[in-house]
């Protein structure tokens, strides 16, 4: 890193390369695996040669005599070779500079791609550390733009810059640029020991630097915790359906060909289950200067830090196989499609499982407005009561009660509340949710009503925002209310989007101005 | 509240709704007999094949010729039910009778604008305009808008989208 000038360039704006084990880790490995086949099974041959063959071992006659196996040789070898070179040169011509600006990256050997992304359009900024990756030292750093396959993949980084790297970025990103970025030069602990006990170290580091974060904003969530949560899914009833349904099959004695159908599917659902407790592994969340930070992996390591203002909307939620032991999830929409390397989804799950005060803090961090004391109440009642809360100005807006003839449980809790500027949902009886959408995040506001809806006086309010596992509608409004509800947030979303446009000072990163 | 007698139990919002052009009737009622030519056609075909049970073959043809005919008396009534409205600070769209929507889209929100013109719009000097933001269930496409409007629209929505993004 460069300490020169006030506004640090990460590499003094000139074109920087990226760690030198890149090839490897993209798919190198693959490369190095044949070469060492190919060695092996050489080094066999002239072991045959010199052992077994006729002759007193010299290589060049034998080779001589099996012709063809000296020209098999040599095109293996030439091909290896070639990939080697290949890799090589697409490591010199793998070039990225960051900028005031934009983050360019110049790739490619015969077609060249420069792919640059402005600075203050980036919606989170993920660093994955693959296992392998790690043991090299290396990170990946994805910058990702809202719009398909729109984002900027520097990979591989060293892992003991990304973090700085990111940090650099996203402030160079945000108006102001601190003095705070001269000071605290990383951490280096190569004075030490050699390479390998830095391996080490960075190996056994804990995921999120305690230095970084502010502890009590903090939220972790234990490995017992996860383990029953996910025993208490409904995935595991599901398995345990299908298992009780092939034993019952298997003990009447029918004809048990088909059970090769199902063996893919319980494959399937084993990946699920190891996905899910991979990506909920040391789990932590965590406010940073830059934005809320999610951090998630016990040997691919990732983590995803998000600027203020780019969270589109928020779901907390409660299975029914939770309730007994009161515990939540959250999960987000965004904008961006992050870290796709490794076939993941984009990082929407902002709490895998929790209890309620987790669930308090997480809230706290993604939507600091509406955290304060006047709507706490709402987030309470919005997560556990049903009908109205006494005693409180705002409140949630209840579905009449002619709504259970469509939705004959959860119409007590349908409902919804403008607070402060977020829109607040209220559903499900069964699968609770609330759902709470920034009033400047929504996209529009729509009301439908069918032919049914129509017969009761009812119809249904939908929020639009940008695609996700979230879906902010509610079904079951009285006609007249949900009418006066359309215009106050469509209004609130106008102001919303406007005041945050125009005059919000402290918004780090000048929100993108229509998101 | 806008609506001060209740008799409706419609989803109705005030202001002076903009209707689509008459003329886009004729556009929708080509798309309905393109539609009852092929469902007529092809349960005609399965009933002369024999491919269905005798009687079953000719219900098919006579409930896609019912259809059809519903849908071309209906087209007129659609089609006036689709309307827009520029507020202050958003677009306000509506279609469908059975099936009612209403969706505001605040101006700030437009993330491009698409004009589309399909062959028989084209004939009839007809265009849609579609208002696209960042998500994609918004969903608003003002169809059968006459050119110079759907232009003039466009243009509007721009720089309405403009200054309400300078911030109010």
């Amino acid at each position: 890193m460069t300490e020169s000038t006030p506004p640090p360039l990460p590499g003094g704006g000139d074109w920087l390369r990226l760690h030198p084990a890149t090839p490897l880790l993209k798919g190198g490995i693959a490369l190095i695996a044949v070469i060492g086949f190919v060695l092996a099974n050489v080094r066999e041959r002239l072991l045959e040669m010199f052992v077994g063959g006729p002759d007193s071992g010299d290589l060049l006659e034998e080779l001589n005599r099996r012709g063809h196996l000296g020209w098999a040789i040599g095109i293996v070898l030439g091909g290896l070779l070639l990939g080697v070179v290949a890799f090589y040169l697409s490591w010199r011509m793998h070039t990225y500079r960051i900028n005031d600006e934009a983050v360019e990256v110049r790739s490619g050997i015969l077609f060249r791609t420069h792919r640059q992304a402005r600075l203050d359009r980036i919606q989170g900024i993920a660093i994955t550390r693959p296992f392998i990756a790690r043991l090299f030292g290396a990170a990946r750093l994805e910058l990702s733009v809202a719009g398909q396959d729109a984002k900027v993949q520097l990979a591989y980084l060293r892992s003991g810059d990304v973090d700085r790297l990111r940090h650099d970025i996203l402030l160079l990103a945000s108006a102001r640029r601190a003095e705070e970025a001269a000071g605290t030069p990383a951490p280096d602990a190569s004075g030490s020991a050699g390479i390998i006990g830095r391996r080490v170290t960075e190996l056994l580091a804990p995921e999120l630097d305690p230095s970084e974060a502010p502890p009590e904003s903090v939220v972790r969530i234990s490995p017992l915790r996860l383990a029953g949560s996910l025993l208490a899914s409904g995935a595991t009833v599901f398995a345990i359906a299908g298992i009780v349904a092939l034993s019952v099959l298997a003990a009447s004695g029918r004809e048990l060909g088909f059970v090769f159908l199902i063996v893919p599917a319980i494959l399937g659902s084993a990946g699920y289950f190891a996905r899910k407790v991979t990506r909920s592994l040391r789990f932590s969340i965590a406010s940073t200067p830059d934005g809320v930070r999610v951090g998630y992996g016990l040997l691919t390591i990732s983590n995803d830090t998000l600027p203020p203002g780019r969270i589109h909307a928020i779901e907390v939620y409660q299975p029914l196989l939770w309730r007994p032991f009161g515990w939540w999830a959250i999960r987000i929409n965004r904008a961006g499609h992050a870290s796709s390397g490794s076939g993941s989804q984009p990082a929407t799950t902002m709490l895998p499982v929790g209890t309620r005060a987790d669930v308090d803090k997480v809230l706290s961090l993604v939507l600091p407005g509406l955290a304060s004391a006047d709507t706490r109440h709402l987030i309470l009642a919005g997560m556990v009561s049903s009908g109205p809360t006494p005693g409180f100005a705002v409140d949630f807006i209840p579905a009449p009660r002619r709504g259970r003839w469509l939705r004959p449980f959860s119409w007590r809790r349908t409902g919804y509340a403008l607070a402060g500027d977020t829109v607040l949902l209220r559903k499900g009886l069964v699968w609770r949710q609330l759902v709470a959408v920034p009033a400047a995040r929504i996209q529009s506001l729509r009301i439908e009503q069918g032919p049914l809806e129509r017969a009761l006086d009812l119809c249904s309010l939908t929020l639009d925002t940008v695609a996700g596992p979230v879906s902010a509608t509610l079904s079951v409004l009285d006609r007249a209310g949900s009418i006066t509800a359309f215009d106050a947030i469509s209004r609130a979303a106008t102001m919303a989007g406007a005041l945050e446009d125009g005059s919000r000072d402290p918004q780090p990163l000048r929100p993108e101005n229509d998101r | 509240m806008s609506d001060p007698t209740p008799v409706t139990k419609r989803v109705e919002i005030g202001g002076d709704w903009r209707p689509v052009s008459p003329k886009y009737i004729g556009v929708e009622l080509v798309g309905v007999a393109l539609f009852g030519v092929m469902a007529i056609g092809a349960t005609l075909v399965f009933s002369l094949t024999r491919w269905f049970a005798q009687p079953l073959g000719w219900i098919l043809v006579a409930a896609a010729l019912v259809v059809t005919l519903v849908m071309f008396v209906v087209a007129p009534r659609r089609v006036r039910s689709i309307g827009y409205q520029l507020r202050d600070d958003d677009l306000l769209f509506r279609r469908g009778i059975m099936f009612h929507r209403v969706v505001s889209v605040p101006y700030g929100r437009m993330q491009l604008i698409d004009i589309n013109r399909g062959p028989v719009a084209r004939f009839l000097g007809l265009a849609e305009l579609r208002f696209v933001t960042a998500a994609a269930a918004t969903g608003v496409t003002i169809p059968g808008l006459a050119d110079a409007d759907a232009d003039s629209l466009r243009d509007a929505l721009v720089s309405l989208a403009e200054t309400r993004r300078a911030g109010l």
